[in-house]
Parts: structure tokens; sequence; C-alpha cells
């Protein structure tokens, strides 16, 4: 039974009551006055966030240890007790994987010889930064990995990152050594992509449910579930054709987007540094710096 | 003079900190990614169990601007509008100390039954704000599993911050 421990607040006078109502008025008025300068001033707030998120990054990066070390013993016991399935089941996908990458490597070469032949100027490279997810703040309203990576590493907003197994998210607010990750499944989440083979265009938009709705496609589009989703590259911020998911259900809810990656279980994120090569850019470089013409 | 010592002083000034302490860690405790699903589906709001608990024990170690201030920063690091969980946690301080009798000589049943009907309070409130300063509605059937794990999550925080508090405060 458990008893409330500890000195009760007595009030001495009723003028200390009254004191202390004030304050607490004072207190309230000062939390909306926090929500308006939210609303208002949402560069500051962001910031203010990226300040915070790095100083706390650190401790957050140790923290995220033992959780791990915890999830690599649950894992690891599991594993044990299938040992023999699991080995089964690798042996079998190494021979698919073997198979695919013969292929892959013809369908490159191919590829090449086309590109060749079209006189197809090479895709811009993409670089990509690997960092340790030190915090996910999924909840009910919000839907964001944090990472070990920030602005001394590379990591620059709009960033794509990546899973193994596909797209995670877009990099929304960067820090010195920590960035914010706004995951597909986040409300406010909207990535173009192409589904199906018929790459039609669309968009993809979270709504905080573990699959993401499809937006914007157009009306006589054939898509099934089972079509594949991928990026779209439109705005030339993310690389296009990342792996992001497959059409799960076309149902009463509308199409919903499975995604490829776990969200929730994902230790390390690559992010892609992708750059477009700016039009205005190439000329410059070609012309050289502008100078007046001498008298 | 015999004043009070650099030691004891020290003992004070930590003893009031504990509180806002044990909050701070039970924010970047909310924060620590869940690999597997099988310890939750989904992170119970801690902090709010921990408001809940030091308002009712030790309201004399948690000032108002204390809980404004990490719920400031619980807002700031987790994405979500500014002030929008300082308030409802604010709220909450406040109904525990308007409230006062409905928890002396409760039991731990009676503690979670009521916690349960201001952390329902609490969490639709949160979505009425999310909702108005951020223009999005979150989704309601998370929210109900959030409610739920956090409602499940009670007991053990509660028992952890009694410990502390007995370890740290008695």
């Amino acid at each position: 039974m458990v008893r409330p421990a500890g000195r009760v607040v007595r009030l001495a006078t009723p003028l200390k009551s009254v004191a202390q109502r004030f304050s607490f008025v004072l207190i309230i008025a000062a939390t909306f006055l926090a929500m308006l300068v939210g609303k208002a001033d949402t560069l500051l707030i962001e910031r203010l966030r990226t300040r915070v998120l790095d100083a706390v990054q650190p401790i957050l990066l140790v923290a995220s240890r033992p959780v791990e070390s915890v999830d690599g013993l649950l894992q690891e016991l599991r594993e044990m007790a299938e040992l023999r399935t699991i080995n089964a089941g690798l042996r079998e996908e190494n021979r698919r994987l073997l198979q695919w990458q013969q292929k892959a490597r013809r369908l490159e070469a191919e590829n090449r010889a086309l590109q060749g032949l079209l006189h197809v100027t090479a895709p811009p490279a993409t670089r990509f930064v690997t960092a340790q997810v030190v915090a996910d703040t999924s909840g009910a309203f919000a839907r964001s990995l944090l990472l070990a990576a920030g602005a001394r590493d590379g990591v620059e907003r709009g960033q794509a990152a990546l899973a193994p197994e596909g797209l995670v998210g877009r990099v929304v607010e960067v820090g010195e050594r920590s960035s914010r990750v706004l995951q597909i499944t986040d409300i406010n989440s909207r990535i173009p992509v192409l589904i199906g083979y018929r790459r039609e265009r669309a968009v993809m938009a979270g709504d905080n449910s573990p699959q993401p709705t499809v937006a914007y496609l157009s009306p006589g589009s054939e898509v099934r579930p089972g079509d594949v989703v991928v990026t779209s590259g439109d705005g030339g911020v993310f690389p296009p054709d990342l792996p992001v998911g497959m059409v799960a259900s076309s149902g009463e809810q509308g199409l919903r987007i499975r995604p490829y990656a776990d969200l929730g279980r994902s230790e390390y994120l690559r992010v892609a540094d992708y750059q477009l090569p700016d039009l205005l850019d190439e000329l410059s470089s070609s012309r050289g710096p502008a100078q007046p013409p001498a008298r | 003079m015999d004043g009070i010592g650099v030691w004891q002083r020290l003992d004070i000034i930590a003893r009031a900190l504990c509180p806002s302490a044990t909050l701070f860690l039970l924010v970047l405790a909310s924060l620590l990614p869940l690999r597997s699903p099988t310890l939750a589906p989904v992170m119970p709001s801690l902090m709010l169990v921990g408001v809940y608990h030091w308002s009712i024990f030790r309201p004399d170690l948690l000032p108002a601007w204390a809980v404004l201030c990490l719920g400031l920063f619980h807002d700031l690091l987790f994405g979500l509008p500014l002030g929008s969980g300082a308030l409802v946690l604010l709220l909450v301080q406040r109904t525990i100390h308007l409230q006062r009798k409905l928890f002396q000589n409760a039991t731990l049943a009676i503690l979670w039954a009521i916690f349960a009907g201001m952390a329902a309070l609490a969490m639709g409130l949160q979505w009425i704000l999310v909702a108005v300063l951020a223009g999005t509605l979150g989704s309601g059937d998370q929210m109900l599993l959030q409610y739920a794990v956090t409602l499940a999550s009670y007991p053990v925080v509660a028992w952890l911050l009694l410990r502390t508090q007995q370890f740290l405060l008695s």
C-alpha cells in the first residue's frame, strides 16, 4: 500500500496562496507565449531545436548502446533457437542472389553499351553518409528519427535517409553533429514516387499510421497491390529509383504503401548526398569568372 | 558561526534537483529507440507518469517553472509544437495540486485509476493542441495505442520513481 510520503504543501497565509496562483498564471502565460513564438518564428525554433539536439546527442549516443546490446542479445537468443531453419533460408537466398548478381552484371554491361550508343550523360554521383539512429520520437503525433551525424559529416536538409531495404525518410533539421529525419509515415511527409512497371506518378503521403497513403494519382491509372514503389527524383533532391515499398491494399481506405524498410528497427541509416548538377553552376564553371573588359 | 556546511548545502541542492533530474532522464529515456516490438509497440509517455508522480508525492520539489522548462525541452526534442506538451503537463500538475485530498492515503490501485482518467484527458488535450498549432491530426489509432502503453507502464515507472524517492530523498 502506498502512502504519499513527504510533506504536504501547507499554505501559511492566504497571501501566499494568491502569490502562488499569480505565479502559476504567469507560467501559463509564458507557455502560451512559447506557443505563439513557435507558430510565428519557426526559424528560431528550428535553430533552438538543432542546438538542443546537438547538446543531447552525446548522451543519447551512449544511452542507446545498452538498448542495442539488450536488443542484440534478444536477437541472438532468438536466432540460436532457429539456427537450422535460418541456415537453410540463408542458403536458398544466397543461391537466388547469386543468380540475380549474374543477371545484374549482364544488364549493367548492356546498359553501358546502350548509353554509349545514345550518348547519355552520366547520372550524378551519390555520396552516402552512414549515421547511427540514436533516438526515435515516434508516437501518435510525429514520427521522426534522430541521427548522430550532422553538418560536420556532410548531412544536409532534404537528403534521403535509407535503410538497407529501402527509404526511411527525409532529413528535415540539421545540427552540427546531429540531425532529424522525418519518416515517410509522418503526417507531414510527402514524397514524389513512381508506382508499378508503368511508373505512374504519385505522391506518397504519410498519416502517422504504419502504411502511408497514395495521393495525386491520376484517375484511370492502373495500380494494383504488389506494384513496386520507387522514388521519382522529382525536385532533384532525392536520387530517383530508390526502393520505397510495395502497394499493400486498395481497400476502402484507398491505396496504402507498405514500406520495405522496417522503420522502427533501423540501427544505422545511410543519408544520400545527391548532387544534381545545377545548370547555372555548369555555365559559370565552363566560362570562368566574369571579368569586365579592360579599358 | 556554525552555518550549513558545503556538503550539506550541496545535499540540499541535490535533493531539490532530484525530481527535475528524474524527469530529464525520463525525457531522454522516452527518446531511446525501441528496436524490438516485443518490448512495446510504441514508447509510453514517460514524462506524463513522472509529472503525475512527483506532483503527488513531492510537489514542493517540483515548481511550475521546472515543469514548464522540462515540457518545452520535451517539445523541442520530439518535434511537437512548442508549448503543447508543456501546457498539458502544467495543467496535470495544477489539477493534482487543486485536488490534493484525492491522493491522501491512496493505494497504488487508486493512483493508477486516477492516472488513467488524467492521462486520457491529457492526451486528448494534446491531440487538440497539436491539431490547432500544427494543423495536423494525429492518428487516432496510434494515440489509443500510446495511451494503453502509457497506462500499462505506470506501475513500473511509479515504482522506480518511488524507489528513487526513498533512496535519495528520505
